[in-house]
């Protein structure tokens, strides 16, 4: 009797699968990918298998939306369906789609092999849900794992120029230290409470004493996830990664697989209570904002700049991790949304004025770009306007609730770095516009027309950003019912 | 009237802009019928936009067609706009300048003329957004929502240093916002509110916990927003750059309608939510705003380019708007607010007859002119209207407001009102000065002698403002009757405040 009761315990029940349900439907149209790669002709694979995939993560965007009917823990406690989960997986499929999306046409002008690079995305997709709604340290390495390994070869997808392999392999070697990190931390957090349960975690460290390895496993964590998001000190490979990596690759992998290390984050920090969180937070948000923000005013590569940006911006995103919890976490959760939105949205216009080889990508070739193609200068115009913070774009709303969060819980000093950053940022973002609009170009480059993808992909974008501007109502209060139900 | 117009009127005036702007958008590209679709737009908007004068209550303080909706629940946001006798005068000033920033663009915009035109639709909308708005969040976001037209208008279509004039005001402002809205989110963060109304009454009955500590720097976080847009004497910096290089209807805006945001800021906000705080400041501010008259009179002297001239003299005019508002006497603030009005009008006025000048002759140097009277003669009799209206001439729109604030500073500190009526004279100098060497005398340079005179557009743009300039002038009750109340309302506080100090 009591074997057999145990043999039903080590077998996964239907609702087990439910909780991964999106990961199982990504990773199975990663497969059909794969499989079918090597069947079909090259030329006409490249818009099927992209459509496969696409399909793929529509998929997995219904499965989120179903699963999210059933909230719960699964495999034995070690991922839990919430609404919190939901989140992050909704924006992990939204941001796959678009940038598939976006792809379609960068495939067929770089003439790169389309199997393996859409089957790669997936199988990303699959570890970048995963580290969402698993609730246990090893887990949740695995699936960071399995995002980190995606995104290492889909940046040295540009494989006839050296600077993509280059920035592949920089990332892969910074990027397995930064793991080994991570797994320490792991492993001295586990020695210091005897469990890789974030929750159990949570509960001993809440129950009064805590020691010291705590804080050296907190602190080693924070160093691993740090780097995957691109936290100052742990910056210094992004620019040279971004520089090198395809365009949609760097829209992919500077927001999807940084949502979803936010989604651990915040589980870390909020969920296990990690201690010394605000101490630690304070400094690496403020030296993030201020690091970036100054390193992107000398850039004149428009990926390298975002790639500065997006340090500046994880740095605005980590001010709501010290920030209380019911303030910071839905704070944090919007942002995640609307920098991904914004994100996706300026490196599918830059991979789309690249052009063959990413030829085009410093800001001189952006000369005139108001007038060679009005339509794709007043998307990116509205993008880096909301990267700026300007209202009734998702960027404004997304600082508004950091800063205000961050000011509810007495963090003055923080909010005055961030606020002085936005107002440099503001400088370099708006050369690109003044660039774009107010100089002329100097040599006729010519500018293929928007094929219909990419404006999907831009019109999606640009949808989410505005909405996230106009009405960020809906998204912030579903945010807060997850910090509330945290909070419980 | 129905009450349901008049709740919607203010939505109305402020969005049917942005709707044009918008249609414009999917207009083709017709250069012609794009100029005759804004001005149909914006003359549609300005007869609207009559509505609220005609059915505004007089004598009744507070604001007038509100409407007051929730936006967003979470921060608690609302769409609360309203106005009272200043900010009225100050849409309506708005939706007159821009049919007048149409036609006087007709010709001078021949590139991207598309473009233009929905910049001009949008800022209109910003701008009236900006005076209408009675919650910060509302008020913050149109405030914002201003730069990047004016910052495009001036970059696209300005002449020679367009870029760095455009980055310039753009960064300038940008910077000097941040301040405010991190004071607004300091009184967020206490109150819960953005609800201008609510706020204040929290802080008059001391509810807002930590103000006394906060207060001083949350008025400076407000002021220097303001002080850059004005420009307050050290951060003018920007605005001859902003204005040289900016095309003419950019100009009329900017020195119009655009500075007055600050000014009006100062009045709504840093009046209305920091009393005490205003009058324990106020010597040093008095102090900047009178450097700002006589420095900007100065400057204005030795310019030898006209527009440049013209923009130090805003310069110097704001000054007096500024020194009346913190004379908290209710001559100085109804005279602040009347030369709000007047210089929007008047200077406007002279921008677009730089501007008429500008596309003549494509250089702005006072040298390059001389003798014009002879061949323009109309285009002379308009300058000289405007000019003397701009000086203060008694019975045109210059000299009420002028007179009104010097007056109230006066009262406030005698020293300051000699000191401020000097810059009355300085005005006649300059602008006098320059009316002489360019109309006056023999032509000195050969083209002029052929400069065809005003024609029937130039003069549709400028009749409105001369008309304008005069009405103002012979009957300003009318416009301040309605600016009285609202002007009370703001002072009531300080009446108490010295009662108070009275009272000890």
């Amino acid at each position: 009797m009591n074997n057999a009761n145990d043999l039903t315990q080590l077998i996964p029940q239907a609702a087990d699968y439910v909780r991964i349900l999106p990961e199982i439907v990504l990773s199975i149209f990663g497969m059909i990918v794969m499989v079918l790669d090597p069947l079909m002709d090259e030329r006409r694979s490249q818009r099927t298998l992209g459509t496969i995939a696409l399909i793929g993560s529509l998929a997995a965007l219904a499965a989120t939306l179903f699963q999210g009917q059933y909230p719960g823990l699964g495999f034995w406690n070690m991922v839990r369906v919430d609404s919190f989960s939901v989140f992050f997986h909704f924006l992990v499929a939204a941001v796959t789609a678009v940038v598939i999306l976006t792809s379609y046409e960068y495939m067929a002008v770089q003439g790169i092999r389309a199997g393996e690079y859409y089957a790669l995305v997936l199988f990303g997709a699959v570890g970048m849900s995963l580290m969402s709604s698993a609730v246990e340290l090893v887990l949740i390495f695995i699936a960071l794992e399995i995002s980190s390994i995606s995104t290492y070869i889909l940046a040295g997808f540009r494989r006839e120029a050296a600077i993509s392999s280059e920035s592949s392999v920089k990332y892969f070697l910074l990027g397995s230290f930064a793991t080994a990190f991570f797994l320490y931390g792991v492993a001295l957090m586990f020695g210091a409470t005897g469990s890789t349960s974030i929750t159990v975690i949570g509960n001993v460290l809440r129950s009064g004493h805590i020691p010291v390895l705590a804080y050296v496993g907190i602190a080693l964590m924070f160093v691993g996830l740090g780097f995957k998001v691109a936290a100052a000190p742990f910056h210094v490979w992004t620019p040279d990664v971004y520089e090198g990596a395809p365009s949609p690759v760097v829209g992919f992998m500077s927001t999807a697989p940084k949502a979803a290390v936010f989604a651990v984050l915040l589980r870390i920090m909020f969920e296990a209570d990690a201690p010394g969180r605000v101490w630690l937070i304070w400094v690496v948000a403020a030296l993030s904002m201020t690091l970036g923000n100054i390193g992107a005013l000398v850039q004149d590569n428009v990926k390298r700049l975002l790639a500065y940006s997006s340090i500046a911006h994880a740095g605005y995103l980590l001010v709501a991790f010290a920030a209380l919890p019911n303030n910071g976490i839905p704070a944090a959760m919007f942002y995640t949304a609307s920098y991904a939105a914004m994100n996706v949205g300026a490196f599918a216009v830059i991979s789309h004025i690249g052009g063959k080889g990413e030829r085009y990508v410093t800001l001189e070739d952006y000369e005139g770009l108001g007038r060679r193609s009005p339509l794709l200068a007043a998307t990116l115009t509205i993008f880096l306007l909301s990267l700026i913070g300007i209202p009734i774009t998702g960027g404004f709303f997304a600082k508004f609730y950091v800063f205000s969060a961050a000011l509810q819980s007495n963090l003055v000093g923080l909010v005055i770095i961030g606020v002085l950053n936005s107002a440099v940022a503001s400088y370099y973002y708006l050369r690109v516009i003044v660039v774009m609009y107010m100089r002329e170009a100097r040599e006729e480059v010519p500018l293929p027309p928007i094929p219909v993808g990419l404006g999907t992909a831009l019109a999606i974008s640009l949808a989410a950003t505005i909405y996230l501007g106009v009405l960020p109502g809906r998204v912030l209060d579903y945010a807060a019912r997850t910090a509330a139900e945290w909070a419980r | 009237m129905s009450t349901g117009l008049d709740n919607s009127m203010l939505t109305l005036v402020t969005f049917i802009p942005l709707a044009g702007a918008l249609l414009l958008v999917v207009f083709p590209r017709r250069d012609r019928d794009i100029r005759v679709f804004a001005l149909v737009v914006s003359l549609l908007e300005f007869v609207l936009s009559l509505h609220l004068p005609v059915h505004f209550q007089r004598g009744q303080a507070g604001f007038q067609y509100e409407v007051n909706n929730l936006w967003i629940s979470n921060p608690n946001i609302h769409y609360h706009m309203g106005v009272d006798g200043v900010s009225m005068w100050l849409v309506v000033l708005t939706t007159f300048l821009t049919p007048l920033c149409v036609l006087i663009s007709w010709k001078s915009i021949h590139e991207r003329v598309k473009e233009f035109f929905i910049l001009l639709l949008v800022l209109q909308t910003a701008l009236i957004g900006v005076f209408v708005a009675l919650d910060l969040f509302l008020f913050y976001f149109f405030w914002e929502a201003t730069l990047i037209p004016m910052a495009l208008l001036i970059g696209i279509y300005g002449h020679g240093r367009r870029i760095y004039a455009a980055v310039k005001f753009f960064l300038y402002t940008m910077v000097a916002s941040m301040f405010m809205l991190a004071a607004i989110l300091w009184l967020y963060a206490k109150t819960g509110t953005f609800d201008f109304v609510s706020i204040q009454s929290a802080i008059h009955n001391g509810q807002v916990e930590n103000f006394a500590g906060a207060a001083t720097w949350l008025f400076l976080g407000f002021f220097i927003a303001f002080a850059v847009k004005v420009p307050v004497f050290p951060f003018h910096t920007w605005l001859p750059d902003a204005h040289v290089e900016a095309p003419t209807a950019g100009s009329v805006l900017l020195a119009g309608v655009l500075l007055k945001m600050g000014t009006y800021g100062m009045l709504r906000f840093n009046l209305g939510l920091f009393p005490e705080q205003s009058r324990a400041n106020a010597w040093w501010v008095m102090i900047l705003a009178l450097i700002g008259i006589v420095y900007g009179a100065l400057v204005a002297l030795v310019q030898p380019n006209m527009k440049k001239l013209i923009a130090y003299s805003s310069i110097s005019h704001l000054g007096f708007v500024v020194l009346g508002i913190f004379s908290f006497t209710q001559a100085g603030l109804d005279g602040a607010t009347f030369v709000m009005l007047a210089h929007g009008v008047s200077t406007g006025a002279l921008f677009m007859l730089a501007g008429i000048l500008y596309e003549r002759r494509h250089t702005y140097e006072i040298a390059e002119f001389g003798g014009l009277a002879s061949p323009m003669p109309v285009y002379a009799t308009f300058f000289l209207f405007i000019v003397l209206a701009s000086v203060g001439l008694p019975l045109l729109n210059g000299f009420i407001g002028e007179f009104l604030v010097l007056s109230g500073a006066f009262r406030d500190r005698a020293v300051y009102g000699i000191l401020g009526a000097t810059g009355v004279i300085w005005s006649a100098c300059y602008l006098l000065w320059m009316y002489q060497r360019v109309f006056y005398g023999k032509v000195t340079h050969e083209v002029n002698l052929s400069l065809p005179d005003l024609s029937g557009r130039e003069r549709a743009a400028l009749w409105p403002a001369a008309a304008a300039a005069l009405v103002m002038g012979v009957a300003p009750l009318l416009w301040l009757n309605a600016i009285d109340p609202a002007v009370q309302n703001v002072l009531a506080p300080f009446a108490q405040l010295a009662r108070k100090m009275v009272g000890r």
